[in-house]
């Protein structure tokens, strides 16, 4: 069965390790918070000025000089560190961050990801997406595997604006976990029940399946 | 040295149709509020805002363009405002869109004097087209120029007489670069006290930027999204 968007996040959750800086985008990615493992410490950075988000306020304790990358109210954890943008992205561009989490649109067998824009149609901008993608030590892609239509996600070659090229490593998707590699997607694991047929039926790009693919494990 | 001023109409004076602004905020967090609502009422018109986002459709920037007001928008992230994006795709309003922190970084090369820099966001997309592009550590860069306004306004915490301010948790954002770009900075700030009241060790951005200092009135506050735990 296809994961839902928090059995993506879910998956995602172990590619954490104790002791990384992350940067967690808009969306799916947000919720990897939520599957933090117990015991585990990871420090999230948001891009609008803040290294060690906490959990969401109770209600009530809504502060608006206290806000994620998302424009959602937040708190700070103990040993957190405020800072303005310029930092933030010193940070980001100067290696610093170990991982990145973002969604996309779609994404190509070479790594290159659109994510911020559908031509007539759609401008949400690049915020820092640009910025995260084209500096960060390991980035990978939460989406579903396609869009509403049906259309594959992972593609031969991006037709939408390109966000960065040859970026992403994984993309963890509703079906799949899937790497890029130099020949082209490698399927790694698949989500629990679903067939390498309906995976493979699922992705536009050129997609290597050797040996026996495991389901995720949860 | 008489940086204070009386409140944001005085604040913006000066400002005429076709220049350049740079305001502070993300979002609706560390915006001047006062200041949008004393350009709203001036009339003023063709500006270029140089500002991360553009506010919602009935706050902040929002309400500037919603009386056309802005001829041109320079921001990274658009999403969440309507008219911003209909005035975008319908050509009404030119749009720069610039990674965000490319964005940052221009504002604050602007204020330390340095013309351009190289940095790799947006290689190979269309942010690089017309822009230089240069190999280091066999990676692609792309050549940013900085960015420099005529007017800077920024919303602080706390500033004293002095125009030093502080500003408070993730409601700093651009408003430390920006304060450093502007020809003349002005600040609106939640509590103006006299000098000696802030502990030099806590300064964000020294006094040197800032030119017109107000006490801010009657602020909203507003939060975008209000999100609690369930």
């Amino acid at each position: 069965m296809a994961l839902d968007k928090n059995g993506i996040a879910r998956r995602i959750a172990q590619e954490l390790k104790d002791g990384f800086y992350v940067n967690l985008g808009i969306g799916i990615p947000t919720l990897v918070a939520n599957y933090i493992p117990e015991g585990m410490e990871v420090i999230l950075q948001s891009e609008n000025g803040l290294l060690g988000i906490g959990p969401f306020p109770v209600k009530g304790e809504e502060d608006p000089d206290l806000i994620n990358a998302g424009k959602q109210t937040i708190t700070y954890t103990k040993g957190a560190a405020f800072f303005d943008s310029s930092m933030s992205f010193a940070m980001i561009r100067g290696g610093h961050i170990d991982l990145t989490v973002l969604g996309a649109f779609e994404v190509s067998e070479k790594g290159d990801i659109s994510s911020w824009k559908i031509p007539g149609k759609m401008v949400k901008g690049m915020g820092g997406a640009m910025d995260l993608v084209a500096s960060a030590k390991n980035i990978i892609v939460a989406m579903n595997h396609t869009d509403p239509k049906g259309n594959s996600k992972l593609l031969k070659k991006c037709t939408l604006p390109l966000t960065g090229v040859g970026c992403v490593k994984r993309i963890v998707t509703d079906i799949a976990v899937v790497d890029v590699t130099s020949k082209g997607f490698k399927l790694i694991e698949r989500a629990p029940g679903v067939s390498i047929e309906e995976i493979k039926s699922k992705t536009a790009g050129n997609l290597i399946i050797e040996g026996e693919i495991p389901e995720m494990q949860f | 040295m008489k940086k204070v001023v009386k409140d944001a109409t005085e604040a913006i004076r000066g400002i005429t149709d076709d220049m350049t602004l740079m305001l502070g905020g993300f979002g609706l967090c560390g915006i001047p509020e006062n200041c949008i609502s004393a350009l709203v009422a001036s009339d003023v018109k063709g500006l270029t805002c140089i500002s991360n986002n553009a506010g919602v459709d009935d706050f902040g920037l929002g309400l500037l363009l919603k009386k056309h007001q802005i001829r041109k928008m320079i921001s990274s992230y658009v999403g969440e405002n309507a008219e911003f994006e209909r005035q975008l795709l319908s050509g009404e309003l030119e749009v720069e869109l610039i990674p965000q922190g490319t964005l940052a970084e221009r504002c604050r090369a602007g204020g330390a004097g340095i013309p351009a820099f190289f940095v790799p966001a947006g290689f190979g997309t269309e942010v690089a087209e017309g822009k230089e592009v240069r190999e280091f550590n066999g990676k692609m860069h792309l050549l940013e120029k900085s960015l420099v306004a005529d007017f800077a306004i920024v919303k602080a915490w706390k500033g004293d007489v002095y125009g030093n301010l502080i500003y408070r948790h993730t409601a700093n954002n651009f408003n430390q670069a920006m304060a450093m770009a502007g020809k003349i900075t002005i600040a609106e700030v939640e509590e103006l006290v006299p000098a000696g009241s802030l502990d030099p060790d806590q300064i964000h951005t020294p006094g040197i930027f800032v030119q017109r200092i107000f006490q801010a009135e009657g602020l909203e506050k507003r939060i975008e999204f209000i999100t609690t735990r369930s």
